[in-house]
């Protein structure tokens, strides 16, 4: 039997075939590696990532002019999916960093972590480009299995374990809810091609199974990037996975999975697009009250930033409402550049956040409290600073990412006509400086007792200033990002 | 005879059952099971639809769906067997170091 | 009444008891083998809708493979109930509630609108589900069913294949009893 596609369709997945060969690589090597030395494979996994990035360009350009569709349009391989397969990569990349020493001085082993989190990001790459249900369900699931065992690595540490308990049965369920939303829409659009689901919701009237369908499709997909009312059990998550996991969770698969809602929802079922928006309405207005309102209480830093990623997730919700309302005079897209930027801006930020939390050693697993940053300037006043820019970019403070990212999205849901929930989006904002600031008063009003817990890593430090120059950089010269999100939509 | 609406109405009972399964049952391998019976009832729809349509893509889904519930239920049921050598417990509800 | 209705009415009752009796068991064993009824009697549907292909994976891989997982890990984790203890969460009531109205409501939308379906179109003839796609070659259903898996569907179906490698990496990681490397 002969290979059924052209073979130049195996250009346009050469970085995910690539990524895929060196994990297996790296999982054989493991064997042969004794713990202690095992921080060369996540060298190697990084150069992996970098190998895989690389190739990006390299695909698009030999593969023919973009978007190109592929294996009997599977996926199509376009800006859109480039853009977010780039932060995927760089996501993937700086949780290894993140790793190196957490994995390191454990007793667990190092070789599987790594091939994991390179096994998730190829689910994510399949995600960011898939264009067909079952291509991008199956990817969905290959990045959802490695992060289950990722979220409970650390077998024993209990929060490890009931973490990865929690990730599960929500993971799990969600795939369920999600999938039979899937199976009532093959029903009525008879396939599951996004573009031909377009075009037979497009010719056919208003169907209940169709609606069903599309409400639990979009539940399934609301549960994915943690939004209410299926946040439940996703600040447990957040607090009880390995640091670096948690910094993972809170955005490599975020971005994914908004990358395929966007393609569910505007190329599959964009013709019902005013059926399906006021459920996004409703639950982007939870979601942002339960998350800032909930970040409010806790004492957990781990747990606060998820519950903080958990109100950006109900931002992020309002640039896909505000694209769900069409284009503007000019015929521009109000919302969806805007989303690409946000997002953005929310991985620098929450990466950095994260990344600062990585270097204040914990007094034990995952009992990180607000009280560790306690006298941080006086101690390390570069650190402090870092963190000081993270949070004013989170809290959506000028001259930062976040700033930028929040403004376009607001203003894009005011001129797509949801001004109530723009102006709700800046009142919540505000209510987020409370505990945004609480993080900055232990840093700089509050004296430190004893000795500071601090990590000697390199390696995160790097990321973190990365992230600094990253936040800032956005911030004051938004221009040329603008342009280049607005070169990656959707068609 | 049979029509797809008999296997639409058997599988959002099924559904149905599943969900409430997850709702309200504390006992992890139960919720398991309970989300096992979520993919059949997709399944059942996949089926009936690929059956009305007369359009095989249905069945191709199935069968990847089985393959990822095998997966599933691989990395679920070590999940639960970590979390029993901790805690020997394997209720959600007693798993709860993590409040708030 | 024809054959193809009464085995759909049995069938299909046997597997609703069984996903009842899935629910409602308070030991897991009983919950598993309650499940295997609803398995194999989803299969025996798969059957009267033409589905051969689909419904021998069901046996194989749900009856055979995923059930019996199930039993090992109810064996491994011999959880002994206090008598009184209880089995269901604190809202079980307000989420059966829910439950049930979903059922109604949904339910009832979802099935007039399946009805509408088969009154407006008859179902495709059987036989297309046994041709294999763009050929118009009479085969059989798992022939059928492989081409396309094998050709249309091979990206997601190798990917399929790497995910299942993740499942059996993470199945070891996380149920090995011992981790530590040795120097």
């Amino acid at each position: 039997m002969t290979f059924p596609f052209p073979a130049s369709d195996l250009l346009v997945i050469l970085p995910e075939l690539v990524l895929t060969q060196l994990a297996l690589g790296i999982l054989l090597w493991a064997t042969v590696v004794r713990k202690g030395r095992e921080a060369t494979l996540a060298w190697v996994s990084i150069a992996s990532l970098a190998a895989a990035a690389v190739l990006i360009p390299v695909a698009a350009r030999l593969s023919g002019p973009l978007p190109r569709a592929a294996f009997g349009g599977m996926l199509t391989l376009d800006r859109f999916s480039i853009f977010f397969k780039v932060l995927v990569l760089l996501a993937t990349a700086v949780t290894i960093l993140f790793s190196l020493k957490f994995v390191g001085t454990s007793s667990y082993p190092g070789g599987e972590y790594y091939a994991l989190l390179l096994f998730s990001a190829v689910g994510m790459l399949f995600m960011a480009s898939g264009t067909h249900l079952v291509s991008i369900y199956i990817a969905l699931e290959l990045m959802a299995l490695s992060q289950y065992v990722l979220a409970g690595y650390f077998k024993r540490e209990t929060k490890s374990v009931e973490a990865a308990a929690k990730y599960f049965v929500l993971g799990a369920f969600s795939s369920g809810v999600l999938l039979y939303g899937i199976s009532l829409v093959y029903g009525a659009a008879g396939s599951l091609d996004l573009g031909d689901v377009a075009r037979s919701l497009a010719a056919t009237p208003r169907s209940s199974l169709l609606g069903v369908g599309i409400v639990l499709t979009a539940s399934g997909m609301l549960f994915k990037i943690a939004s209410a009312p299926f946040h439940v059990w996703a600040p447990d998550v957040y607090e009880g996975a390995p640091t670096p996991i948690s910094a993972f969770f809170s955005v490599g698969p975020k971005l994914a999975a908004y990358a395929i809602f966007a393609r569910i929802f505007f190329v599959g079922f964009g013709p019902r697009a005013g059926d399906w928006a006021p459920v996004l309405a409703a639950s982007a207005a939870l979601t942002m009250v339960v998350g800032n309102v909930g970040a409010l209480l806790q004492q957990n830093v781990k747990r606060m930033l998820g519950y903080s990623s958990i109100g950006h997730a109900g931002y992020a919700l309002l640039g896909l409402l505000a694209y769900a309302s069409g284009t503007d005079a000019r015929g521009e897209n109000f919302g969806l550049w805007a989303i690409l930027i946000y997002l953005a801006a929310y991985l620098l930020m929450t990466l950095g956040a994260f990344g600062l939390v990585v270097l204040l050693e914990a007094k034990g697993y995952a009992t990180e409290s607000v009280d560790d940053f306690n006298g941080l300037s006086k101690k390390n006043p570069l650190a402090a600073a870092a963190m000081l820019v993270f949070l004013l970019s989170l809290a959506g403070i000028p001259p930062t990412a976040g700033f930028v990212g929040k403004y376009f999205l607001f203003s894009a849901a005011m001129k797509a006509g949801w001004p109530s929930l723009a102006l709700l989006a800046v009142l919540m904002s505000a209510v987020s400086l409370f505990y945004y600031f609480r993080i900055a008063r232990a840093m700089y009003l509050v004296e430190g007792e004893g000795e500071l817990r601090w990590r000697e890593e390199p390696a995160v430090a790097a990321a973190v200033a990365v992230c600094v120059a990253g936040t800032l950089l956005l911030g004051i010269l938004p221009q040329p990002f603008v342009a280049l999100a607005k070169s990656c939509l959707l068609p | 005879m049979v029509t797809v609406a008999h296997y639409v109405g058997l599988s959002f009972v099924l559904f149905t059952i599943g969900v409430v399964g997850v709702l309200i049952r504390r006992n992890l391998l139960t919720v398991l099971m309970s989300i096992e019976l979520i993919l059949n009832a997709v399944n059942i729809n996949l089926v009936a639809f690929a059956r009305q349509l007369g359009d095989l893509t249905g069945h191709v889904f199935v069968v990847f769906v089985i393959a990822v519930a095998a997966g599933e239920a691989a990395i679920g049921l070590a999940i639960v067997v970590s979390l029993y050598r901790l805690k020997s417990t394997v209720s959600l509800d007693d798993a709860s170091e993590m409040k708030g | 009444m024809d054959v193809s209705l009464a085995l759909f009415w049995a069938f299909a009752a046997v597997a609703v008891a069984g996903a009842v009796g899935v629910i409602v068991m308070r030991q897991p064993v009983h919950s598993a083998l309650f499940l295997l009824l609803t398995f194999l009697a989803v299969a025996v549907l798969f059957v009267v809708a033409h589905a051969e292909f689909v419904a021998a994976v069901q046996v194989l891989v749900y009856a055979g493979g995923i059930m019996v997982l199930f039993l090992y890990t109810i064996m491994l984790v011999n959880v002994r109930r206090q008598a009184g203890e209880p089995y269901l969460h604190r809202q079980a009531g307000v989420a059966l509630g829910v439950g049930l109205l979903l059922l109604a409501v949904v339910g009832g939308v979802v099935l007039g609108d399946a009805r509408r379906l088969a009154d407006a179109h008859a179902a495709a003839p059987a036989a297309r589900l046994t041709e294999v796609v763009g050929s118009g070659v009479a085969a059989g259903n798992s022939q059928a069913v492989g081409w396309l898996l094998y050709r249309e569907y091979l990206l997601p179906f190798e990917i399929a294949s790497v995910l299942l490698l993740v499942a059996m990496i993470g199945a070891v990681v996380l149920g090995k009893r011992t981790m530590e490397k040795f120097d």
